[in-house]
Formats: structure tokens, C-alpha cells, sequence
């Protein structure tokens, strides 16, 4: 269908400006939506996307910027404020209540009364009638729990048809979906669309933005990098507007990702099929010694899930470890450590960081839970370790005493870093550990992992800025929509040819 | 043969499907039906052993000895579905008790007493929710600091028992209405009329059904535009009244105000409720559940002072039950918020 | 100075000090400390003695509550430790020697590390909620109690026992010691092993604890029974200071006074970061406010009043609501301050 551009916008967004604690989450951003059209946000993690979703739903507040909807200035201060204008969400995790029955869900705070009871004929009655409008058959009076996500979130669009709402945003509602369950939410997208709502829609999945978008935004780095209509945007033109090209003078790292690897007898790690239902499709990875293996692929492309699996931090349902050839399980972290693997999650913050420990005490915390607790890094020891690490990488403030959660972004991923070397592993997973940080701290780590696996450490990195990946790679997984699409080493390859890897190779594309 | 195996796999088919629509349906109904399981299987085994354990005037006095439990067990119902505690309710009762005796001692008439027991104005009720849910307390805490001020409050009135001779109070205990070998006192038909007042509050208001809501997602509930600061409160409030009228009820049970009555009683009526089949992590439970819970409780007392056998068997047979119980509630919560 | 004020006890530190100087402003004797046969009497000796119930209780409430967790059933443990102790002491035609005594103890505390061992089962492995799992046992726990004494209060008369709780040692009470004796093996065994910084690690981030190998498991269950021991200690204390093991009153509302206690020492109920010290402190200030309540003629059944505006107080001065208003209105009191005396400067050029 195509937009029609005369029609006026019901959302106009203006040069929004917010501005977080030492980020400038969105800067300046454009953004509108028409009536009668399915616009997908585009943009890599730390884009802004989920900042633009809060400031037009009254979750932050805008710095600078205008927010006209249906051509009247507004001012959210809160998510009822926008639900009352007709701006209603959807996110990921249903905003719904999972005790509750379908019906009530759809109907809670708008139920139909006599006599100042609730009639609860008449809220399943009407509850059944918007759940039909969708296309939906359910049992109204089944608890909501009893049905799977994808339901979950028709019931969720369902409430917010009947709040009414003009403008129904749609946050990543198709990450745990299979195909069947896409289609049935597309259906009722378009259903939508036909009926004149505008719908903000966001997900990860190039295939499925391509099949349902009418228009889409692209935003970087907290800023706009434009609107475009989808049949004006191939592919590959998107990924480079999503991933951009950041200039960092890192030639030296770029000449010894060259070097040769030997890769005779068993490598440090083989993975063969190893797959998680819902998480990611079997997949094969090795690692040889001294060598560096990018993941490649978007947000959501099941890189970070495949490298979850190879630490044992989420349990693999099917496939086999080796360890320099020796069958291994590993079900647990801990399992994973005595094999020598370490693991360095992408959420520095929930699943990295003990914040209110020091430095110094995070550091040598990695050491700590091998030796487990009876064994006590000595305080002489640990000043030793720590002194090393904290020069080796740069750590500022250098002072060992402080407040880890009080760190920098850049320097909290160099005391992780830190804290996985100290344990002296063969291989160490980083999931975007320049995800996040100034250039300089960016520089410093690529620096590291380069010198690392020159004197023979084993890495597996993760990251959404290619170039980085290809720069200290030798070889390359590329991931697409939970699965692995193929494997390329990084000398024939260029940035371009990889985006075009990643956006347009058929033979991994697997309709799910 | 082949319109046979239809027919079975047909009549397979349609249980299934009814098992299915029943667990999607009623899933959390399941604990107090276990309760309700429990309570039968208690009164049948008594009454084999026994022979004349349910008898009219056993069963009443069952109703009578537990009306001050029954209305407790309401409030607290409504705090836990709000995946909230109330540790207070016990303490507030003895308070009431000992307020109401010793102004009726002091020749305070009984219309301006009652209704001072029953509390209007500031109550420590409001103060707890405002605790709760304005200054982020955990409930628990908060409710703590309601449990100490509440039976300390009840010493400063008296540190002895009161007793009441107010004859409209002592009536509501004395006066028993007869039908055959049953009988209802007042006291009595104030804890029903309690108990279907929450049930249909919960079942059939807005207010109720926000507190379902807050129970099952308190963000949830925010985000859906519900009044969730308001409600929070007042569950609050509402256990706290419960608590004064548990107090009177007490009181008229006794026949005395006593500081130390209730100590204790705040875990006796999380127990009942917990047995009958409402989740401590809120969003589930019913108010009649909760009832059920207290004829259980009330029914084992009962069998173990028939059983001639130490009373302290009542609180170690519920704390087992209460423990069976989690357990049990964790794998069908477990189970049910399976999607398929 | 600001170093001083930025310490993380002082402010509890401060609130003890305060009360002891309120104390000893009212009754110049508080402060008094005497020598009668070797021995030292007094108030504040007295505050150590009868502290050390306390004290051990709220020890293991803190390694607890450290790990995002909560003991109820510390009191019902008392109990049943006391009564476990006396009923041996009792049935034994020997009361007053030292081995009944000795083997009596020795089987209470057991009883109470396997008590300690079963909380730690249901919130470690079955993964019920702290607050509910204990309370299964606070609620049991007294009954059996009750039981093991046969509903009676059991009183035996035996030198041994009643040293316990009021004897001395040199010249100070020997509860004093067993007090002394438990911080320093909770505080070498945590800050002496790694057991402090991986409890507190499981209470700040239990996810980012998993991840980096940590067997969050074993560590919370020997919070459990390191609180249910002490507790075991603290009821031995507790039937040794009357002689009887009562199993109503043994205990009875010290899960909330320790809980003070804890957070009057500066750890918080979120779980994390906690100070032995702190709890120490804590203990010593609950205390001395029970002995102050009592000095002011207050009866000791309507302390808790006192205890309630306490708790109410301190959970007030935590909470972030307070923290932003006092936050807000300090800084518009300095912002005037300054435009005034900008104002002034203006002014006087």
C-alpha cells in the first residue's frame, strides 16, 4: 500500500533533544507518522530508538522539541496522559496482567457496570467482539498466562483498540514469535493499517520490516540519519544507514589479524550443532588457539545467544562441546570456567558489574569464585593483580578503592576485562565489549584483544560495528534471524561485502 | 470397528478438551479446592473417629470460636493478593480490645465507643499504606513498625485485662439464633456478612479487580491507567478495619479487653489464607478460599482438643500444611504460567 | 571531617554515642561502674550481658539478610534450642554437672544447625520466597517447642547452666565472652575468607554472580545455618539466664529487634554490602534504648511504641522520597544563600 503523503501526519516529532547524565540519547530527531501506515524504527543498540518510543509515550521527558499530535501541541508527563491522546504500546515483555482472564486483560478499567457491579456477561461479550475485530478466537475466560506470548500480544493490541487508540506503537513484538505467529500478527497489522491507524513498529528482523513496512526511519547514535520509503531502501543501504562507519586509526591491530593461524590438530573449542529451542538453530563453531572469531550480525541475529550457549549461561538443548578434543558438558558457568572459558556478557550492568563492590574487589572476582570461598585472594596478592591490570588496561580513575558502579561505561568493560584475564583463560568470550564507550577506551581494548591472541588466547568477539570485527578477526560467523548463515574469513572479505552477507545471502535465510 | 475407535477417540477428545478449558479457565482455583478437599477429608475422618464430631453444635461453635479469624483472614486476603503482608492485624485487634474495654469501664457510652473502636480519622491502617506506597516501604517492614506501635499502643491503655460488662456488647456474643441444634451468633453473622462483602468487593468492583491487577503486575497495572497508588493504600486501610473489628468481636467473645491477646495471631491468619489457596506472591486468592482456610484451622483445633492432645500440635500440623501448600501452589503457578 | 561523616557507621555510631550521652545526662549512676569481688557491675555492664541474645541472633540475621534474604524463624529456634537443652538437663539424674550440661548444649545446637539447614533447603534449593520458607518455621517451631517441654514451663536448678548467662569471667560476664567470641568468628570467617565478598556479591547481583562462577547456592544456604546456630546459641543463653526454657517467651518478637538492629547498623534490607560492626552497634543501640525506656519508668510492655517510631524513623530517613525533598530543599536553601550574598557583594561594590 502505498503512503499517501497528503494525508497530514498524526504524530509530528521536532527536533527532540534529551539529554541523559553524560549521553546525549537523542539528538535533534525528526520523526512522523501518517495515518494508515506501518513505519518501522530502525537502528542499532544505543540508536535511540527506545528513547524516541519514551518521549512520544510520556515515559522521559524532552529537553527541546515539539510533539504535535493530530496537529495540537502536547506535553506526556505520563503513559496515561499518551494513552488518553490514542498513543498506546505494545512491548516485548506484555504490559498486561498474566493472572488475569483474556477478557478482563482487554477490558480492565473499562469493564461494563449495572448498578455498580461489574457484569461480567457483558465484559466477555464485548471483550469477544474487539478480540474478533483482530481475527482472534479465544476463550475470553481462559487466564492469560495459559496462552503463549504471541496471543499475549493480541490480546495487548486488542486493549489498546479498545482505549481507541489512533497511534498503536509496537516495541520488538516479534522477537520470541515463531513464523506462524508473525503471520498472524502481520495479519492483524495490516487489518489495522486498512482501518487508518498508524503503527510504530520496531524489530530486528530485516526480512519481516521488509515484508510488513510501509516507511521506515533510520536513527544512529542519538541522531536521525533519515525517512525512507522502504521500496527506495534496498537492503544492504539499510544495514550500512544502521551500522554506519566509525574512523578509528587502528591500522597496526588491522596487519596482525593477518597472521596465519595454525590450525592443525584439535582447536581449543569445537562446537558442533549446538542450538537452544527459542534462542538459537544449531549451529557449529571451533576456535583454534590464538585465534580471534567474529560473530557478525545484527542485534537479535542470535549472536549473542550462540555465545550464551558456549558458556553454559543458558543451557543448550542439543549439540556437543569439545575441549582441545575432549567431549565436554557444559551445563553452568562454573562448568564452563573449569574449562577455561570466560564470558563477558553485553549488560556490563546487570550481568557484569557488582556495583557496589570496589575495583579492586571486582577485579580479582573472577580468581575469587574459582578458588571458591574458602581461599581467599590474599589483600597482597589482590593489590599485585589489581596494580597489573589496571595499568595493563588503562582503568581511570586508577584508583583500586572505588565504587566499581561508579566507573565509566569504557572503564567498568576494562575492569571485566580484567577480571577474565586474572583467571588466565584459553578462551574468552566478549559479547560487545566496546558497546557503549568512548573512542579512546574503544581503541584500547581493540589493542588488547589484538595482543592477547597474539601470544596465543583464543577469542570469540561480538560486536554490531563490523569493522571492528573484521579488523581482529581472522574468521567471521555470520548470524541472521537465529541462525547461522554461513562462516567467511575476514581476508576476503571486505565491510561492504560483509553488510551484504548479512542483508542479502539466501542460503541461511530460513523462514522460521 | 472404525465408528467405535471414532467415538472413543471423540470422547477422549472431548475430556481432554475439557480438562484443557478447565485448567485454561480455573487453574487458580485448584489450591482452595485442595483446601476444600482437605477441610472435607478433615471433617470425615473426625467424624469416623469420634462419631460425633460434626454435630450441629460442634459445626456452629466452629463458626463462633473463628469469627474473629474469619474477618482478619478477609483484610489480610485482599493485602496478600496485592503481593503485600500485613504483620499488624494482630496487635491492632488486642489494641481495639483493650481500648474499647477501658472506655466502656471509664463510662464511655457504647455508641460513642464502638465507633471509636472501629476507628475513623488517621488509623494506623492509612498510616501503614502510606508507608507502603508512598515512601516505598516493603510491607513488611512497614506493617513491623505497625505490629510494635499497635501492642505497645495496647499496653500504654492497660497492662492488665479489662473486663466488659457493656450488656449491647456482651449481646453480640450471647444471643444465639436457633435453627433446630444449629445456631448463629451476631458475632457470627457479622464475620459471614464480612466475608461476602470482600468476596463481592474483589469479584465485582473496580477496586477489586485492581487489586488483582497489582497482584499480578504492579507496573502492568500502572501502565494499563489503573489507580494503583489509591488502591495500595487502601488494602491497607481495609485490613486495618478488619483488625478493629476483629477486636470487637474479640472483646465480645471474652467479654474482656486483654493488651496480650493476638500475639501470634498475625501468622495464624497469613496461614489460613496461604491454605486457602491464595498466593503469597499476589494476584491470586479468593476470599472465600480464605475462609475455607480458617474452618481448617478451626477444624484442627477442634480434632486436637477432642483428641485430648496438646494444643501445640495446632500450629506444627499448620505449619506443615502451609508448607505443603507453597509447594504445591509453586508447581501449579509453575505449571500454569507455562505457555503452550 | 568529611571523610569522618562519609563513613559508613558513623551515623549509626553517632546515634549510639547520642543515646548513651542522653543517658548519662539524665542519671549520672548510668555511667557508673563498679568492683564487687572481682566482678564489674553496673548499667553499661549490664547492656553487654543481657545483649548477647541479641547479639547472635542479629549476627546471622545479617549474613541473611546479605544475601537478599530473611530469617523469621530465629525466635522459634530460640525456643527450641532452650527447650531441647533443659528437657536433657532435666531427664538427667545429674543436672548440676558440668558433662549433662555440656551434652545438652552441644544436642540443642545441633537441633538448631539442622533447623538453620532446613530454612536454607527450602529458600536455596526450592527457591521459596525467604520471608514465606522461615515463616513455615516460625510458625512450627514454637509448637514443637511446646512439645518437647510438654507444654510446661521446664525449670531445673543446675551451676553450670546458670553460668551461662550469669556468670563471670575475670572480671566481666560471661555472656560478654560468648558475644565477643561470635563476632570474632563471624567476622574472621567472612573477612578472612572470601564468604563476606561472595555473600555480599550473590546479595548485590546474583545474575552477574552466576555468570562469573559463583555457587550462589552453598553460600546462601550457610547464611541460613549460620543464622539458625547462632539462634540455637542465643536460646541456650536465653533458658540459662531464667533457668526454665520457656517456650512462649524465649525469643519472642527478637526476629524484629535484630532486624532493627541490622539496619540501625547500616546494612541494608535490599540485600549486599554488609558491616559486622555496624550490626554490633546496632545491637548495642537497641539495647541501651530498651534500658533508657525502662530507666524513664516506661513498663517494658509499652516499649514497643518507642521501638515502632524507631523503626518508622529510621525507614523514613532511607527512603528515596525524603532523600530527593531533603535533596531539593537543601540545594534551594544554598541557591539563596548565594544570590543573597551575591546580592550583598553587588551591593557593597
Amino acid at each position: 500500500m502505498a503512503v499517501d503523503t497528503a494525508v497530514p501526519p498524526i504524530v509530528q516529532m521536532r527536533d527532540i533533544t534529551i539529554q541523559f547524565p553524560g549521553v546525549l540519547a537523542l539528538d535533534q530527531v525528526d520523526f512522523s507518522l501518517r495515518p494508515g501506515e506501518i513505519h518501522a524504527l530502525m537502528g542499532e543498540n544505543g540508536a535511540g530508538k527506545s528513547t524516541l518510543i519514551k518521549a512520544l509515550t510520556g515515559v522521559y521527558h524532552i529537553d527541546s522539541g515539539t510533539i504535535e499530535v493530530a496537529g495540537a501541541r502536547r506535553v506526556f508527563d505520563s503513559t496515561a496522559a499518551a494513552q488518553d491522546a490514542g498513543i498506546s504500546t505494545v512491548y516485548q515483555e506484555v504490559n498486561l496482567c498474566a493472572n488475569l482472564s483474556v477478557g478482563e486483560n482487554v477490558m480492565l478499567g473499562h469493564e461494563p457496570r449495572r448498578q455498580g457491579r461489574i457484569d461480567w456477561t457483558a465484559v466477555h461479550a464485548e471483550a469477544q467482539r474487539h478480540l474478533k475485530n483482530l481475527g482472534l478466537e479465544l476463550d475470553t475466560r481462559s487466564v492469560l498466562s495459559s496462552h503463549s506470548i504471541a496471543i499475549q500480544q493480541l490480546v495487548a493490541i486488542s486493549r489498546a483498540m479498545v482505549l481507541d487508540s489512533k497511534v498503536l506503537i509496537l516495541d520488538e513484538p516479534t522477537s520470541s514469535l515463531d513464523r506462524g505467529e508473525v503471520e498472524q500478527l502481520f495479519a492483524v497489522m495490516r487489518e489495522l493499517r486498512e482501518s487508518g491507524v498508524a503503527i510504530l513498529f520496531v524489530s530486528h528482523f530485516l526480512d519481516q520490516v521488509y515484508e510488513v513496512s510501509d516507511r521506515i526511519t533510520v536513527l544512529r547514535d542519538g541522531g536521525l540519519v533519515g525517512e525512507f520509503l522502504v521500496a527506495d531502501l534496498p537492503r544492504d543501504a539499510l544495514v550500512t544507514k544502521m551500522i554506519g562507519r566509525e574512523m578509528t586509526d587502528l591500522a597496526e591491530i588491522s596487519e596482525k589479524s593477518d597472521r596465519a593461524i595454525d590450525r592443525d590438530g584439535a582447536p581449543v573449542l569445537s562446537a558442533s550443532g549446538i542450538g537452544r529451542r527459542g534462542g538459537v538453530a544449531p549451529a557449529d563453531v571451533s576456535v583454534y588457539k590464538g585465534e580471534v572469531i567474529g560473530f557478525a550480525g545484527l542485534l537479535g541475529s542470535g549472536r549473542t545467544e550462540l555465545a550464551r550457549l558456549i558458556y553454559g549461561a543458558d543451557r543448550a538443548d542439543s549439540g556437543e562441546m569439545q575441549i582441545h578434543g575432549d567431549n565436554v558438558k557444559v551445563h553452568s558457568p562454573r562448568q564452563a570456567m573449569e574449562h577455561g572459558i570466560a564470558f563477558s556478557s553485553e549488560n556490563r550492568r546487570d550481568e557484569g558489574i557488582i556495583a557496589d563492590l570496589t575495583v579492586a574487589e571486582n577485579i580479582v572476582f573472577g580468581i575469587q569464585a574459582q578458588r571458591g570461598w574458602t581461599r581467599r585472594v590474599k589483600n597482597g596478592e589482590q593489590d599485585a593483580i589489581v596494580k597489573d591490570y589496571i595499568a595493563a588496561l588503562g582503568v581511570r580513575p586508577a584508583d583500586p578503592t572505588m565504587r566499581a558502579g561508579n566507573l565509566s561505561g569504557g572503564n567498568q568493560q576494562k575492569v571485566l576485562l580484567a577480571r577474565w584475564l586474572a583467571t588466565a583463560p584459553e578462551l574468552m568470550v566478549l559479547d560487545e565489549p566496546t558497546r557503549g564507550i568512548d573512542v579512546g577506551a574503544k581503541a584500547d581494548i581493540q589493542r588488547k584483544v589484538a595482543e592477547l591472541s597474539d601470544k596465543g588466547l583464543s577469542v570469540i568477539f561480538i560486536s554490531s560495528e563490523l569493522e571492528e570485527v573484521l579488523r581482529l578477526a581472522q574468521r567471521i560467523v555470520v548470524m541472521r534471524d537465529r541462525h547461522k548463515i554461513g562462516e567467511l574469513d575476514s581476508h576476503d572479505v571486505d565491510a561492504a561485502g560483509l553488510i551484504d552477507y548479512i542483508a542479502n545471502n539466501e542460503a541461511g535465510s530460513v523462514a522460521r | 470397528m472404525t465408528t467405535v475407535q471414532t467415538t472413543t477417540a471423540d470422547r477422549v477428545a472431548s475430556v481432554t478438551s475439557f480438562l484443557r478449558t478447565f485448567t485454561s479457565r480455573y487453574a487458580s482455583v485448584l489450591p482452595t479446592l485442595a483446601a476444600v478437599g482437605v477441610l472435607l477429608l478433615l471433617l470425615m475422618g473426625a467424624q469416623s473417629r469420634f462419631g460425633n464430631f460434626v454435630s450441629p453444635g460442634n459445626m456452629s461453635a466452629l463458626l463462633l470460636d473463628n469469627a474473629y479469624l474469619m474477618i482478619l483472614a478477609v483484610g489480610m486476603t485482599f493485602v496478600i493478593v496485592t503481593a503485600g503482608i500485613d504483620l499488624s492485624v494482630g496487635s491492632v485487634m488486642a489494641f481495639t480490645g483493650i481500648l474499647g474495654a477501658s472506655m466502656l469501664s471509664t463510662g464511655v457510652p457504647v455508641y460513642i465507643a464502638v465507633p471509636i473502636m472501629l476507628g475513623g480519622g488517621a488509623t494506623i491502617g492509612l498510616l501503614l499504606g502510606v508507608l507502603v506506597q508512598y515512601f516505598n516501604v516493603q510491607p513488611f517492614i512497614a506493617t513491623l513498625a505497625g505490629l510494635f506501635l499497635a501492642r505497645g499502643l495496647a499496653y500504654v491503655v492497660s497492662l492488665s485485662s479489662i473486663r466488659v460488662e457493656e450488656p449491647s456488647l456482651l449481646w453480640l456474643q450471647a444471643t444465639r439464633f436457633r435453627l433446630g441444634d444449629w445456631y448463629i451468633t451476631p458475632t457470627g453473622i457479622i464475620a459471614i456478612v464480612v466475608v461476602a462483602t470482600g468476596a463481592l468487593v474483589m469479584h465485582f468492583t473496580r477496586f477489586g479487580r485492581t487489586v488483582y491487577a497489582i497482584g499480578g503486575s504492579e507496573q502492568s497495572a500502572r501502565l494499563m491507567g489503573l489507580n494503583v497508588a489509591r488502591t495500595k493504600v487502601m488494602v491497607y486501610v481495609i485490613s486495618g478495619f478488619c483488625g478493629r473489628l476483629a477486636g470487637l468481636v474479640l472483646t465480645a467473645y471474652s467479654g474482656a479487653g486483654y493488651p496480650r491477646n493476638g500475639i501470634g495471631t498475625e501468622l495464624d491468619v497469613i496461614a489460613v489464607v496461604v491454605i486457602g489457596g491464595t498466593l503469597l506472591t499476589g494476584g491470586r486468592g479468593y476470599v472465600l478460599g480464605s475462609m475455607v482456610g480458617v474452618f481448617v484451622f478451626g477444624t484442627i483445633k477442634s480434632v486436637i482438643s477432642f483428641m485430648g492432645a496438646e494444643q501445640s500440635w495446632t500450629h506444627i500440623i499448620v505449619g506443615a500444611l502451609l508448607l505443603v501448600f507453597i509447594v504445591v501452589q509453586r508447581a501449579i503457578v509453575a505449571r500454569s504460567d507455562r505457555p503452550r | 571531617m568529611t571523610k569522618i561523616l562519609k563513613h559508613r557507621l558513623f551515623w549509626p555510631a553517632a546515634a549510639l554515642v547520642s543515646l548513651l550521652a542522653v543517658n548519662i545526662i539524665a542519671n549520672q549512676s548510668f555511667a557508673r561502674i563498679t568492683m564487687r569481688d572481682g566482678q564489674l557491675y553496673g548499667a553499661l555492664i549490664d547492656i553487654l550481658r543481657q545483649s548477647a541474645p541479641l547479639m547472635l541472633v542479629a549476627l546471622g540475621m545479617t549474613l541473611v539478610i546479605a544475601t537478599r534474604g530473611i530469617d523469621l524463624s530465629v525466635g522459634a529456634i530460640m525456643a527450641v534450642s532452650g527447650a531441647v537443652a533443659l528437657t536433657i538437663i532435666d531427664s538427667s539424674p545429674s543436672p548440676g554437672s558440668l558433662g549433662t550440661v555440656a551434652v545438652a548444649v552441644v544436642v540443642a545446637l545441633l537441633v538448631s544447625l539442622v533447623l538453620g539447614a532446613w530454612n536454607g533447603f527450602l529458600v536455596s534449593v526450592l527457591g521459596i520466597q525467604p520471608i514465606i520458607a522461615t515463616l513455615v518455621l516460625m510458625l512450627a517451631g514454637r509448637g514443637v517447642a511446646l512439645l518437647i517441654t510438654g507444654g510446661a514451663i521446664t525449670t531445673v536448678n543446675s551451676a553450670p547452666l546458670k553460668f551461662i548467662a550469669s556468670g563471670y569471667l575475670f572480671i566481666l560476664p560471661f555472656a560478654f565472652f560468648i558475644s565477643v567470641a561470635a563476632i570474632a568468628t563471624v567476622g574472621l570467617l567472612e573477612r578472612r575468607t572470601a564468604l563476606g565478598v561472595l555473600t555480599e556479591a550473590v546479595g548485590i547481583n546474583p545474575e552477574a554472580s552466576r555468570l562469573a562462577g559463583v555457587r550462589a547456592r552453598g553460600i546462601k544456604w550457610s547464611a541460613y545455618v549460620a543464622s539458625g546456630l547462632l539462634a540455637g546459641i542465643a536460646g541456650v543463653i536465653y533458658a540459662s539466664n531464667i533457668s526454665a526454657a520457656d517456650a512462649n517467651a524465649a525469643g519472642f518478637l527478637i526476629e524484629l529487634y535484630a532486624i532493627l538492629a541490622v539496619v540501625l547498623g547500616g546494612t541494608s534490607l535490599m540485600g549486599g554490602k554488609f558491616s559486622i560492626a555496624g550490626t554490633v552497634i546496632g545491637v548495642l543501640t537497641v539495647q541501651t534504648l530498651g534500658s533508657t525506656i525502662l530507666f524513664f519508668g516506661v513498663p517494658s510492655a509499652q516499649s514497643p511504641v518507642v521501638f515502632a517510631a524507631v523503626v518508622i524513623l529510621v525507614v523514613l530517613l532511607q527512603s528515596d522520597l525524603v532523600h530527593r525533598t531533603a535533596k531539593r530543599v537543601w540545594s534551594q536553601v544554598r541557591a539563596e544563600f548565594t544570590s543573597s550574598n551575591q546580592q550583598d557583594t553587588e551591593v557593597a561594590s
